[in-house]
């Protein structure tokens, strides 16, 4: 038997007793080091238990997630496109999920971390959230179960398993990396100066996952469940800064299940979705003019206020400010826009203005 | 920062890295805080293991400095006599001279030892003790993926106050292989960690959780992120360092081992052999073309990658256990390595990849009387942590030719201390030549002291018999000029060192002679005056450890090298090397009960005579 498996075997024995007695001693945390030296104490005395000396391993369950993860070679390979990526096996039968990106622009090739080769189909894409799954014909391999309902939180750990740089060569297994979910929010983020597709929940980690060559590795939890799937590398939109992310699974499950069923590929539920234009608010029903549009990110600073309007009847005046929209940052018209576009016409908007130095509340009532 | 606020915050990181491994819960978003948070005890011990392994590894953290603001980066002592390493391309804006400081909060001098240029590693001393602390050694071939670790050095050259950072992470693969930066520079089975690796943390320690010594920092990968971290950075395996410290040690330049053959991974799997160079050691063993490697040093090798692992680790010169597989057939043979460069290739390579000299201070620049005034790094200065880039793009431009040496332009020429003045000798192809003569003046005495004919005489010839398995009598008669030997009814001489080249040229019995020779003359006039002769370092002797202490010299157009038990210091062969292209006469000596017992001639692997001594005489010259 794997030594490996065995330790994380034992790990999940000897987990579940710590889990209680965790709770009874109302403790903070159960560490790693804690869960191997307790698991090589308690198999020390059977002789197939690692010779390796307790609390070595931040990961016994490592070598099984590398086990998962796949390294994709593809199209590229000019200066700034490198022409690999990351994946990882979601079934038995050799599908793999990865990021939809320019690699897959031709029938890739997946090397296992056994160092094992195959040509890949790419079976389906959904380009809201940047997935492709591909298959590979083989069978029996491990796999992530992409499970219905992780409660993946800030705080807690993670590993990461990704082909970053594509270090890992030949027949080498991927990279692991650890740290910590640092939060959970929605992604604002751009790629040149393209905003991305996907604008739903993203786990913001704080290790520097989101590499060259790492979009579509595997983020797996302490148990070594598969919770995200680390995506392209981006920036935040507002401060030009790196992100590192990956897309919470429970974003990916219906599209990934879709595509390997062969159904439709449905886009990932939007919590505010676009609305038809006669159905959402806009700048003329709320009764508001701003400044001129003309530069690429201008401010939404009002122009003027039309008598007789939502705006007008809330007494907002020319050169107020308008800095926040149901709570969301605006950054720009445009993003003003786009929000309005999100608000049934119906309902009344509140928003957040400056006014001279004043910060206030303005409630728009339709 | 002090020690302790430094330490309480590692503790703090600790508790929240510690529990990524396993099952672990994070329960305290609930946790009314009404009594001070009492941890689990089994959590404070994994802490104090923790502090306790950064507690005992920190001591031997070296933070270099360039005198004059010329850089730095991180070293890490090796032994009580102050012997560190760190990368060659931290010492190589210094030349010979750095300052070192420790975390006791003092400095040190230390002079260059030696350089490892292709594998980034240089060797330097410490001076001022005999006992200092330094690193223990781990196995870093049972390192795993997963493992915990920690950096420590002198990122941003931070460690003005002498304090060393430490940093926490994973080794995040292992066995990881590197294309070489520029043209020289090749990282074989390294060490990838996301512990944080900065500008500066070149050449120090990475530590396992223990606190034993995993490897050299090496190199990052650096890209648009800027010059900081990215999550990766590579350590040289501490046991490719292992490999190489008595190479070091020698004061030499030192240069890779290569096979003489190219290999492919096949697609059905295994290392192919896919070209062979008909004259390298590996040929003449018997490897051939399509044949299959499946083990190389003792460790098995399954793709062309894994080839180019182990033998990026190995010194050029090795002689190494090699197992292949040919046509159904496997065998397991030595193997003598090649060098990947040529003396005056490497050389010039070394010298082209030395960064520009450091940036000179603003001041004008002073005479060679300003003696008097010589500028020191102060915390004001500009310096600059050195850390080259691993090219994911190789768009660095290349840096031009500068003048090495131990006299390098700009201010860190100046004012070299007498202690490290003392400790250094410039010679050509040397890092520091004063090192070489050390070693040299050990091995002589060590031969000295078992010469087996009594003490060493100008003018004595030897006279040995002895008796094959067989009972076939044999006589070896060496003297200035004179070389005779009798097997049986055969009686063979030579006239000159020009014959004794032909003999062992020719694989013949007479090669017997030359090695005992030279081992004579040795002896007699010691290595100073026996002509060409250095210190190589230390190797196998027939593919198998301990390293065995190697001393080369050159005797009439003949290498001829001396292998020494590291902790017996006794004899026990002598290689005449007469065509780099042909076996070499290995001369094997027995010992027993402090005494040579027998004798043994091999060509490659056959042995021509075996033979006990019954004689050894050492006669005054027949003059």
């Amino acid at each position: 038997m794997n030594p490996f498996r065995r330790i994380q075997l034992l790990s999940h024995q000897c987990g579940n007793a710590m889990q209680t007695a965790t709770f009874q001693l109302g403790c903070v945390l159960v560490t790693a080091g804690l869960l191997t030296q307790s698991v090589v104490a308690q198999s020390s005395t059977d002789q197939s238990s690692s010779k390796r000396p307790p609390g070595r391993s931040a990961a016994p369950g490592a070598h099984d997630i590398q086990q998962r993860v796949v390294k994709i070679y593809g199209a590229g390979g000019m200066q700034g496109l490198e022409p690999y990526q990351s994946g990882f096996l979601v079934s038995p039968e050799g599908h793999v999920a990865t990021a939809w990106s320019y690699v897959l622009d031709v029938e890739p090739i997946v090397v296992l971390d056994d160092g094992r080769r195959f040509e890949s189909k790419i079976i389906g894409i959904e380009p809201s959230l940047e997935l492709a799954v591909l298959k590979i014909d083989a069978s029996d391999l491990p796999y992530f179960e992409v499970a219905k309902q992780l409660d993946a939180q800030w705080g807690d750990p993670v590993l990461a398993v990704s082909n970053l740089f594509g270090i890992a060569t030949g027949n080498e297994p991927a990279s692991v990396m650890q740290g910590m979910i640092a939060g959970v929010t929605n992604l604002d983020a751009r790629r040149g100066t393209f905003r991305t597709p996907y604008r739903g929940k993203v786990l913001i980690l704080d290790l520097i996952a989101n590499n060259p060559g790492a979009a579509g590795g595997a983020v797996a939890d302490s148990q070594g469940r598969l919770v995200g799937m680390l995506g392209k590398e981006l920036r935040d939109s507002g401060t030009g800064v790196w992100l590192n992310y990956a897309l919470p699974i429970d974003a990916l499950r219906v599209a990934i299940g879709d595509i390997i069923a062969g159904r439709a590929t449905t886009a990932a539920k939007e919590e505010n979705p676009l609305l038809k234009r006669d159905q959402s608010h806009n700048l003329t029903t709320l009764g508001l003019v701003l400044v001129p549009d003309v530069l690429e990110s201008t401010p939404a600073y009002v122009d003027a206020v039309p008598p007789g309007r939502p705006a007008a009847r809330a007494d907002l005046r020319p050169d107020d400010l308008i800095l926040l929209v149901e709570g969301q940052r605006v950054a720009d018209q445009k993003m003003l826009t786009d929000l309005l576009r999100r608000i049934d016409r119906r309902d009344a908007v509140s928003i957040t203005i400056q006014r001279e130095s004043e910060i206030l509340p303005i409630r728009l009532e339709p | 920062m002090s020690l302790k606020s430094c330490l309480s915050r590692i503790v703090f990181s600790g508790l929240s890295l510690l529990s990524v491994g396993g099952l672990s819960l994070v329960c305290c978003r609930s946790v009314v805080a009404a009594d001070p948070i009492q941890l689990d005890p089994m959590l404070q011990l994994a802490e104090q293991a923790r502090v306790a392994a950064i507690d005992r590894a920190r001591p031997s953290a070296v933070s270099v400095f360039v005198p004059g603001g010329g850089g730095g980066g991180s070293g890490v002592l090796i032994s009580p006599d102050g012997y560190a390493l760190t990368n060659f391309h931290v010492t190589s804006p210094a030349g010979s001279f750095m300052r070192c400081g420790l975390s006791d909060g003092r400095v040190y001098d230390a002079v260059l030892v030696g350089l490892d240029p292709v594998g980034d590693l240089a060797m330097i001393r410490l001076l001022g003790r005999d006992d200092f602390p330094f690193a223990t050694f781990a196995d870093s071939l049972r390192a795993r993926p997963g493992d915990w670790c920690m950096v420590i050095g002198n990122p941003f050259l931070l460690a003005t106050n002498l304090q060393p950072t430490v940093t926490w992470g994973i080794l995040s693969g292992v066995g990881r292989y590197q294309y070489p930066s520029g043209t020289l520079l090749e990282y074989a089975d390294c060490l990838q960690t996301d512990a944080s690796i900065n500008p500066g943390n070149s050449g120090g320690p990475i530590y396992n959780a223990d606190g034993e010594l995993l490897g050299i920092v090496g190199r990052c990968s650096f890209e648009k992120r800027g010059r900081v971290n990215v999550g990766v950075g590579y350590a040289i395996s501490i046991n490719q360092a292992k490999n190489f410290l008595g190479y070091l040690r020698s004061g030499r330049i030192v240069d890779h081992a290569t096979l003489g053959a190219t290999v492919a991974t096949d697609p059905d799997g295994g290392a192919v052999v896919s070209n062979i160079l008909e004259s390298s050691d590996a040929y003449r063993r018997g490897l051939r073309y399509n044949a299959e490697i499946l083990e190389i040093d003792g460790r098995p090798v399954t793709t062309a990658n894994d080839v180019q692992n182990v033998l990026g680790t190995l010194p050029s010169g090795w002689r190494v256990d090699v197992m292949f597989r040919d046509r159904g057939k496997t065998t397991r043979v030595q193997i003598r390595l090649n060098s990947v460069h040529g003396q005056d290739e490497l050389l010039a390579k070394m010298s082209s990849a030395l960064p520009p000299p450091p940036p000179v201070p603003d001041e004008p620049e002073e005479d060679s009387e300003g003696d008097e005034s010589p500028k020191e790094g102060g915390p004001g200065e500009p310096l600059q942590p050195d850390q080259p880039e691993t090219p994911p793009h190789p768009d660095k431009s290349p840096h031009g030719p500068s003048p090495h040496g131990p006299s390098p332009h700009g201010p860190a020429a100046q004012a070299i201390p007498k202690v490290v003045a003392d400790m250094f000798v410039e010679r050509r192809g040397y890092a520091n030549y004063f090192f070489n003569l050390r070693q040299q003046d050990r091995f002589i005495d060590s031969l000295r002291g078992q010469f087996p004919g009594g003490a060493a005489d100008e003018t004595a010839q030897w006279v040995i018999t002895g008796k094959t398995a067989e009972g076939t009598e044999l006589e070896v008669r060496v003297a200035d000029d004179q070389y005779a030997m009798v097997i049986g009814e055969t009686s063979l001489q030579a006239s000159g060192r020009g014959e004794l080249f032909e003999a062992v040229d020719s694989d013949s019995i007479l090669g017997i002679v030359p090695a005992l020779d030279a081992w004579r003359t040795m002896l007699e006039r010691g290595p100073k005056q026996f002509g060409e002769s250095y210190y190589q370092g230390t190797m196998p002797l027939g593919g198998q450890r301990p390293l065995r202490d190697c001393m080369v010299a050159l005797y009439g157009g003949m290498e001829v090298r001396w292998l020494m038990h590291p902790d017996t210091g006794l004899l026990e062969c002598i290689e005449v090397v007469a065509d780099r292209d042909s076996d070499p006469a290995e001369l094997w000596i027995r010992h027993q009960d402090g005494k040579i017992a027998g004798m043994e001639l091999r060509y490659g692997i056959d042995t021509l005579v075996q033979f006990d001594v019954t004689n050894w005489e050492r006669k005054e010259s027949a003059e």
